[in-house]
């Protein structure tokens, strides 16, 4: 754990634990967030036979620094109809929402922010954050175009927790345990003992898993896309009928925040994808350093098959949004109630039953 | 029932397809010229800014009657005896000083029409479309290779050669003058109507 190692080199309890909260901020989401912003323009930009930026740096490589520093120079503007407090604070709640998620997030069998064993669970709530900050920033910019877009996001996102949650109750109820640093190392050795193969289970069980399992990953990827308000689901958004939605009126820093905790949502609901169904920070076979006899090569592995894991599915929002059109509102109500909510009932009955073989 | 489940699997299946047809597009090479490090490849026939290459022009005047937006605006001396101008490239002799020769691309249309009838062909496009300018004022090209001093020389010559030939030819006049008073003092039957038909005239 670097918890305990950084107890052990510094004696400081506070400093330690100073630096393990900070750790995935600096050490990835930042990293993380100026890497897909610049993939989402260039995968859009291949995606469309276009270039994507390409004077900053070799190809472009610079580019979203170069925004970074646009964004921090530029003039904080503050409506005089806006209601202050609320418009100033609703940016860093949304932030902290998308970031505190990543506290529970194991990276790798040592790099685990915290390890409590209600890991999923906590997960869940805390993002719930992001929905208040959300409706506070639309609320608050006193403009019907982020008003609505509000409404939209909260209408949403409160829709499509549950069949996030009902999968995530198959889950827990097949395994047993919220932790997800247990659910990742119960999925270890190889890629078959992954939950998207049935998981640990043996025999006919794991055979009857297997469809579930497969449906059900289907199911909690498309409400997590929803969750992180990505296309098809950006209706909150929806820059052809309400301009920007919720953060229409926001500009420089506090708009960038608003796009980093976006960008760290898509990282963190790819994470709980790959968590859940895919093995998190497992390897799909042995690991290096086991063969090798080299101990520390094994979390750095570790991290390494996560984040590729994470960055995989990011692709794939990034892909599908550059895919598919944008759903009307009573098409996404009518697929979340009518086609995802029923399904996920199903599976969570279906493998309630198997359980008791 | 059946048409519930149809239309789930229709929906992924259609979504399949869509995501397929994108992702083979990655790897389609880009249509983007990068524009100011590459330059696309114009047609044979483009029409860009016009040149003047002035020591072919005989400042005949020609393109700026051809102008339908009256951009062209020329103005000559003619020159003086024994001065030599020398010769255009298809071998015509200029006869005229261009004092000035203004292209207005501010005007212009590029239309072309002044091209055809230049009978020297020294007033071409050329493959130059980079030439914007903050101020329209910057826009008029003014192609005269004369510089101002040698321009008022030229006028000036030419003046006092017009004033010289003036002085001839009144010379001239008045001698013929002479020459005929002193004729018609031999013959005065013909003097009597040609006064009044001169008042006629200025009258």
């Amino acid at each position: 754990m670097i918890y305990d190692w950084l107890y052990n080199l510094t004696g400081s309890p506070i400093l330690s634990m100073f630096v393990v909260s900070l750790l995935p901020l600096f050490a990835f989401i930042l990293p993380f967030a100026l890497f897909a912003v610049l993939a989402e323009r260039k995968v859009s930009a291949h995606m469309q036979d276009r270039l994507g930026p390409m004077r900053v740096g070799y190809h472009g490589i610079l580019q979203t620094i170069a925004d970074i520093i646009k964004l921090i120079q530029k003039e904080d503007l503050v409506p005089t109809a806006v209601d202050k407090k609320l418009f100033n604070f609703a940016p860093l709640l949304v932030f902290a929402g998308s970031y505190a998620a990543f506290a529970a997030i194991p990276f790798s069998s040592i790099f685990i922010g915290s390890q409590i064993q209600l890991g999923i669970i906590y997960i869940v709530a805390v993002t719930g954050l992001v929905v208040a900050g959300i409706l506070m920033a639309g609320w608050a910019s006193n403009n019907k175009y982020s008003l609505l877009g509000a409404m939209r996001s909260a209408a949403q996102i409160i829709s499509y927790e549950i069949p996030t949650l009902l999968i995530i109750l198959t889950i827990i109820m097949i395994t047993g345990t919220l932790s997800l640093y247990t659910l990742s190392e119960l999925q270890t050795s190889f890629f078959w003992n992954w939950m998207i193969f049935g998981g640990p289970a043996e025999g006919l069980q794991k055979f009857l898993y297997l469809p579930l399992m497969l449906v059900g990953c289907l199911v909690i990827y498309i409400s997590t896309l929803a969750e992180v308000n990505r296309t098809p689901f950006d209706i909150p958004e929806a820059e052809s009928e309400l301009v920007s939605g919720y953060h229409t009126e926001y500009s420089g820093m506090k708009f960038a925040m608003f796009f980093l905790a976006e960008y760290a949502n898509m990282f963190a609901v790819s994470a709980i994808v790959a968590i859940i169904f895919f093995g998190g920070y497992q390897s799909p076979f042995g690991y290096l350093g086991n063969t090798l006899g080299l101990d520390w090569l094994v979390p750095i592995e570790q991290f390494f098959w996560f984040t590729a894991k994470g960055l995989f599915f990011v692709f794939v929002q990034m892909w599908l949004r550059w895919t598919l059109p944008r759903f009307r509102v009573d098409q996404l109500m009518a697929f979340c109630w009518k086609y995802l909510i029923p399904i996920s009932f199903v599976i969570l009955l279906l493998a309630g039953l198997i359980s008791l073989i | 029932m059946r048409d519930y489940f149809l239309k789930f699997w229709e929906g992924l299946f259609t979504i399949l397809i869509g995501m397929k047809v994108t992702f083979r597009h990655i790897f389609v090479p880009a249509v983007t010229i990068q524009y100011p490090s590459v330059k696309p490849q114009l047609p044979e026939r483009e029409r860009n800014r016009l040149y003047v290459n002035m020591d072919d022009c005989i400042g005949c005047d020609q393109c700026s009657r051809a102008c339908p937006v009256s951009c062209i605006d020329i103005e000559t001396v003619k020159s003086i005896p024994g001065e030599d101008l020398g010769k255009t490239s298809n071998g015509k002799k200029k006869a005229l000083w261009v004092t000035k020769f203004d292209i207005d691309f501010a005007k212009c249309c590029y239309c072309e029409l002044c091209v055809p009838p230049c009978p020297t062909d020294c007033i071409y496009m050329t493959d130059v479309y980079e030439f914007s300018e903050f101020e329209r004022d910057s826009l008029l090209y003014d192609f005269v290779t004369l510089t101002q001093e040698e321009k008022e020389i030229k006028k000036k010559n030419f003046e006092e050669f017009q004033v010289k030939k003036e002085a001839e030819k009144a010379a001239a006049a008045k001698k013929a003058a002479e020459e005929k008073a002193a004729a018609q003092k031999e013959k005065p039957e013909i003097k009597h109507d040609k006064p009044t038909d001169d008042k006629k005239e200025i009258d």
